[in-house]
């Protein structure tokens, strides 16, 4: 399964959630596992989504989910889980 | 499975502290473009240059955005040209005709250095190495992309005086081929002793011969990270700052060993090796000196300097080693002082000289590195200065090496813009006592001895 680590980070606000799940929805990504926290009185969240389906060549989906973070007003990064098991995992 | 924690923090790491991966750099053999006819020499290297690159640029923009992480250079290093040309160039023009080629197809394929003219004369020179120094100047000068680096010394065959004494004489005359732009020729021209043949940074990347047809080498640089890193342990003991700097250095470097395999696996190019370096940019808070600093120095340069780097550079490695399958190239931390915004602010204030950087390239990879120092210095000068960096290469089994720019027209007290990633510096004076006699002399010194180690 190739999965993808995808953030969101910003000022929280009503329907981010929803609207980056309407869009992982209509292009056929599954949501894995979703977490949430509070740093420094911004708002992250990260979904590990599984993108085997996707209807999206994998640049389009980093450049159509940035444009929507900008809609929305916060940062939203996709980006291939395995940055982040190479540097935190042996 | 990963948690938000860790993601948080590699995303801070590449967005608030500069991780970034340096360079991705290709190394091409030129071997089997070697012609006796100029014309069809060029052609050859154009064409295998183009054919094996053209993909470069785009793959590492690729990868760049499916990890997330800036990709900041892609470059390329060949086989010394020197062993290319030997066979065709028969004038300096001849072999400044082949940057020119290079030069030519870095700009077609995009990358923005290519490395490798250059020449291995540890020991001898050929008529063809000769050449090929003294087409230097013109070469640097009628190109854009072009790194050139020769290699003086090694720990086995000792010190090539001959070859010291005439790339003096070359620098100081690049400085003058190309001082209306303050003399920027001289910062993609460095001599080294025991130059390894799998550096993929420049200026003194090149392709060695033992190397396969083609290969990916990648340089990972985080002086930020490791900065940040420290912070959160000011007043510790020594135990905890190495700790937390081997900690730093494994996860930097991971990232680079995931960029290399990925480049390779799209190029269909071996993976070489991965070059666990911490090089600074002038941006703010890239700074190695920065780290040294917050070891617990005033200014880089300052009493301790020495020690604070040794314990840097070790631990960096100790990290970096077990983070990639494959270590080489400078492996290090870097001490630019124009590309390191606290190394030049300890330089305007007084705290580094030339002398303290000598004495910290001893325990630190490379070497005296993008130093401005007057225009009016002499050649054999620049030899001298070259002449003990490559001493302490030899007697020290490692990598030194040496990039001054003489900037012509101007002297201590004033500065030189080099732009972009090459930065800016202050002029540093040089000592002003002659050794024209010592280097003069003219030959070889012999290897050091490798028992009775004091």
């Amino acid at each position: 399964m190739k999965k993808t680590i995808i953030t969101v980070v910003g000022k929280d606000t009503v329907g981010i959630i929803a609207k980056v799940c309407t869009y992982l929805a209509e292009n056929s990504i599954n949501i894995l596992d979703i977490s949430q926290t509070i740093v420094q009185d911004y708002f992250n969240m990260m979904m590990i989504v599984d993108t085997n389906n996707s209807k999206k060549p994998f640049g389009d989906m980093v450049d159509e989910l940035d444009a929507l973070g900008k809609e929305i007003g916060v940062a939203i990064k996709c980006q291939k889980e395995e940055i982040f098991d190479q540097m935190h995992r042996i | 499975m990963i948690n938000i924690y860790e993601v948080v923090e590699t995303n801070n790491m590449i967005e608030r502290e500069n991780l970034d991966v340096r360079t991705i750099t290709l190394g091409i053999s030129l071997l089997d473009c070697i012609d006796s006819d100029l014309e069809k020499c060029k052609e050859k290297i154009y064409n295998k240059i183009y054919e094996a690159a053209k993909d470069l640029v785009k793959t590492g923009e690729e990868i760049s955005r499916e990890f997330g992480i800036p990709i900041v250079n892609k470059r390329i290093s060949v086989t010394p040209i020197a062993l290319i040309g030997g066979a065709c160039c028969k004038t300096v023009e001849d072999f400044a005709g082949i940057a020119k080629t290079l030069d030519d197809v870095a700009k077609k394929v995009g990358v923005n250095f290519i490395g490798g003219y250059s020449a291995l004369v540890c020991k001898g020179m050929t008529p063809a190495d000769e050449l090929l120094i003294r087409s230097i100047p013109l070469a640097l000068s009628t190109t854009e992309r072009v790194c050139s680096s020769v290699n003086l010394g090694s720990t086995r065959t000792g010190i090539n005086m001959d070859a010291v004494k005439l790339m003096g004489e070359m620098i100081l005359q690049t400085a003058e081929y190309t001082k209306e732009d303050d003399s920027l020729g001289c910062a993609k021209l460095v001599v080294f002793c025991n130059a390894p043949d799998d550096n993929p940074f420049m200026a003194g990347a090149f392709h060695g011969v033992t190397e396969a047809d083609k290969i990916i080498n990648v340089g990972v640089s985080g002086p930020g990270v490791v900065k940040n890193a420290l912070e959160q342990v000011r007043g510790e003991n020594f135990e905890v700052l190495c700790e937390t700097i081997k900690k730093t250095a494994f996860k930097v470097t991971r990232v680079g060993q995931l960029v290399a395999q990925e480049a390779s696996r799209m190029l269909g190019v071996p993976f070489g090796i991965v070059d666990l370096s911490l090089a600074p940019t002038p941006a703010i808070g890239d700074s190695v000196a920065d780290i040294l600093c917050e070891i617990g120095l005033e200014y880089a340069g300052a009493p301790g300097t020495t020690a604070a780097l040794a314990l840097l550079n070790d631990q960096v490695k100790k990290g970096g080693v077990m983070a990639s399958s494959y270590v080489g190239g400078l492996s290090g931390a870097f001490i630019p002082v124009s590309e390191d915004q606290g190394m030049i602010d300890a330089v305007t204030a007084g705290a580094l000289t030339i002398e303290k950087l000598e004495a910290m390239t001893c325990v630190c990879s490379v070497g005296l590195d993008m130093i401005a120092i007057p225009g009016d210095t002499k050649a054999t000068t620049i030899s001298g200065i070259i002449a003990d960096e490559m001493a302490i290469g030899m007697v020290n089994q490692k990598t030194t090496a040496v990039r001054v720019i003489p900037v012509i027209g101007k002297g201590v007290g004033e500065t030189v813009e080099f732009g972009g990633l090459l930065g800016y510096a202050p002029i540093m004076p040089v000592n002003p006592f002659s050794c024209d006699n010592f280097v003069n002399r003219g030959g070889r010194i012999p290897a050091p001895i490798h028992s009775f180690k004091n």
